[in-house]
């Protein structure tokens, strides 16, 4: 079992630019190792400067938005890279969801196994959402269940999930789990392989 | 299985070449509205891989398939000639984490001790591990590339990789189906690289989310395998996880010989299950697209996306040509990022990196492409020129065939295979604010390094560039 998704109440940080791929997402360079600070190399070339130090323009350098939970982004977010590093990266930062008009399909499912919400929203909604997340109160509530978001002074913006990931989230399916209760068909479909397909089924061999 | 996908597919429409594959391997549709697929072959890599393993001792889990699965080491391996796991100090743990993990699981490991190392992507097809019609998944966004063979090669996250390490299946949403058709005949100096940068231009990058793209036209039927791959290679750059190109005669002349492929009775079996990979007449897709191919030129990137692309004879657009605010507003940037103005020429752009390798150009006939215009000509001064060959095995053909001391007699560096100065995650980085025209795929800032600066462009392209120490059109007569 994963943790299921909780509603909350959160801060939501605007990073409206369309096509942010996994490279700004999470930098090569916090690749190099298996156990890397992630949470701190979130948009790392964005974020900090050649000495390493905070850029102060920066969304997330700033004061309320450093404890953001909810990331605002523009159309085909995660493209790129297949590195589920940005998936982690989010969340280690603290990021639990990221709403959108787009996601790009890798990103997508590894936001999902991660128990990152991936929300699709209409582009004039979220730019009103983004309009309220640069004002005095960039506060929100997210219920996955209802499938909206609610702004701090009643503003609600819908967001679409396909039902049977909404649940999923929400009870926190581990997928892997999921699967294996197919587990008697998955071998009867390699044994039937064997003899229909052997050039694919047999164990990879070597020329003689 | 195939039974079961040809009662499918009579009983209803002319069905498309990838909903026949994916049909094939459907083990059943789950509750969920997604189709668990069964997967035939996965190849493993360093820097995705680690934590799959780890999940796995951590849930108790092992692998189901090691026989159907390999491992090797690119990505963060350095790429020094006679390099070692050792060589790049930085990569120490991933690397020794993938050998220790192949061995424990049971996995043929082709590390940089194997005469087999290479880029997964080049070296599934070298082997005989991918084969027209398989499912082949990798931990990397450019697995598509196996498409060229006429394969269904899936980019996978990492939860992702463990899920196949344990259940040798995918839980997927179907993708819907688009179609690019190539007319007419490829022009002089164009090259696969050029066709498929020309589309996203076209399209956007955007443009395939979603679905499974084949690439089909008299263009296409007319590439070497090599070059198909190229073009199946960057089908994430337009934005499908999936790219693929039916297999014909030279595709299956390419496949048989290999090492892994199958050979004799078994080969004969798979070449009449071969022949019925394509899209039959009448096969509806869900998006279309037409490109010209007598109005492409040798295409070279000017911005930070693919699709801020223009023939090396155009100019780098006016801002306020862009319909969008959006879309003007990212041009801006990126012509900011690139240091480039609007309306400047591309041709005569000095260059400071001049990098030729990656798993979209770096196999032979990309290099013997590079050669013939490297040959005779000096790297311009200043200019760091390298050649990466795709795997160690395209490195002894190219060896073979005298390429590497063409390129050495330039002033080009002849290195050892593996990802290198596309992904920059080991040692090989265009230095802060440096200019790099290169063969790889992404152009994204920071890619090369820190403010690295990247045009892409083709093999022959980059070489070209390296010799005049600027970018330059190959179709002029005065060529260095």
């Amino acid at each position: 079992m994963k943790q299921p998704f909780r509603n909350f109440s959160g801060i939501a940080a605007a990073m409206p630019a369309p096509n942010i791929n996994t490279d700004a997402i999470i930098p090569a360079a916090y690749l190099r190792t298996a156990n890397a600070d992630l949470g701190k190399g979130l948009f790392g070339m964005l974020r900090y400067d050649d000495a390493g130090n905070e850029k102060p323009d920066f969304v997330l350098n700033q004061p309320p938005f450093r404890e953001a939970e909810i990331l605002f982004a523009g159309e085909n977010f995660g493209c790129g890279s297949s590195r589920e590093a940005a998936a982690w990266a989010l969340k280690q930062f603290g990021m639990r969801c990221v709403f959108a008009p787009s996601f790009a399909d890798i990103f997508y499912e590894n936001a999902f196994r991660n128990g990152l919400l991936a929300g699709k929203v209409a582009p004039d909604a979220l730019a009103r959402m983004v309009a309220q997340a640069g004002g005095a109160t960039p506060l929100f509530a997210v219920d996955l269940a209802a499938g909206h978001v609610t702004h701090a002074d009643g503003e609600r913006m819908a967001f679409e999930i396909a039902p049977a990931r909404r649940d999923a989230l929400l009870r926190g399916d581990d997928e892997i789990d999921m699967t294996l209760a197919h587990r008697a068909e998955i071998a009867a479909f390699h044994s039937a392989g064997l003899a229909e397909r052997p050039w694919l089924h047999a164990p990879l061999a070597r020329k003689a | 299985m195939l039974r079961r996908a040809a009662t499918i597919m009579t009983a209803s429409r002319p069905v498309t070449l990838f909903e026949k594959i994916w049909l094939g391997h459907l083990v059943k549709s789950l509750d969920d509205g997604r189709d668990l697929i069964f997967v035939d072959r996965h190849i493993l890599q360093e820097t995705t891989s680690a934590i799959a393993f780890a999940g796995l001792t951590r849930t108790g889990r092992s692998v189901l398939h090691p026989e159907m699965t390999i491992a090797t080491q690119d990505h963060i391996v350095s790429t020094e000639p006679g390099r070692d796991e050792t060589t790049n100090p930085q990569g120490r743990e991933l690397l020794t984490l993938m050998r220790h993990n192949a061995y424990r699981n049971r996995i043929r490991h082709f590390g940089v001790d194997d005469p087999r190392q290479g880029i997964v992507h080049v070296i599934g097809p070298e082997l005989g591990v991918a084969l027209p019609g398989c499912v082949l998944v990798c931990g990397d966004s450019h697995t598509s590339t196996a498409g060229g063979l006429g394969a269904l090669g899936i980019g996978i996250g990492t939860s992702e990789v463990e899920h196949v390490l344990a259940t040798q299946t995918l839980a997927l949403t179907r993708p819907k189906t688009m179609r690019i058709t190539y007319e007419g005949k490829l022009q002089p100096g164009t090259s696969a690289k050029d066709l498929i940068l020309r589309a996203i231009g076209l399209f956007g990058i955007a443009a395939g989310q979603g679905h499974a793209i084949e690439y089909a036209g008299e263009a296409i039927a007319g590439l070497p395998v090599e070059a198909r791959l190229t073009i199946c290679n960057m089908s994430i750059e337009i934005g499908a996880r999936l790219g693929l190109i039916a297999p014909d005669d030279k595709t299956f002349a390419y496949v048989a010989g290999r090492e892994f492929a199958p050979e004799g009775a078994v080969l004969d079996h798979a070449l009449a299950h071969w022949r019925t990979l394509y899209s039959a007449p009448g096969a509806r897709f869900d998006k279309e697209y037409t490109v010209d191919c007598s109005r492409i030129a040798p295409q070279v990137t000017w911005g930070t996306t693919q699709q801020d692309v223009v023939g090396v004879d155009d100019r780098v657009p006016r801002v306020d040509s862009f319909p969008d605010a959006a879309r003007r507003e990212m041009a801006a940037a990126a012509m900011a990022y690139m240091g480039v103005e609007p309306g400047m020429a591309l041709e005569g752009l000095p260059v400071d990196v001049a990098f030729i390798g990656s798993c979209t150009n770096a196999r032979l006939s990309d290099l013997e492409a590079a050669a013939a215009i490297a040959k005779g000509g000096k790297v311009a001064p200043g200019v760091r020129a390298m050649v990466v060959p795709g795997s160690m095995s395209v490195k002894r053909a190219a060896e073979a065939k005298g390429l590497h001391e063409i390129f050495r007699q330039a002033g080009f560096e002849w290195r050892d295979a593996g990802c290198s100065m596309c992904v920059s995650i080991n040692e090989d980085i265009v230095p802060p604010g440096r200019r790099a025209i290169a063969t790889s795929n992404r152009n994204f800032e920071n890619r090369q390094g820190p403010r690295s600066r990247t045009h892409l462009a083709s093999p022959a392209m980059v070489a070209a560039a390296a010799l005049a120490g600027h970018i330059t059109d190959i179709r002029k007569a005065d060529q260095p």
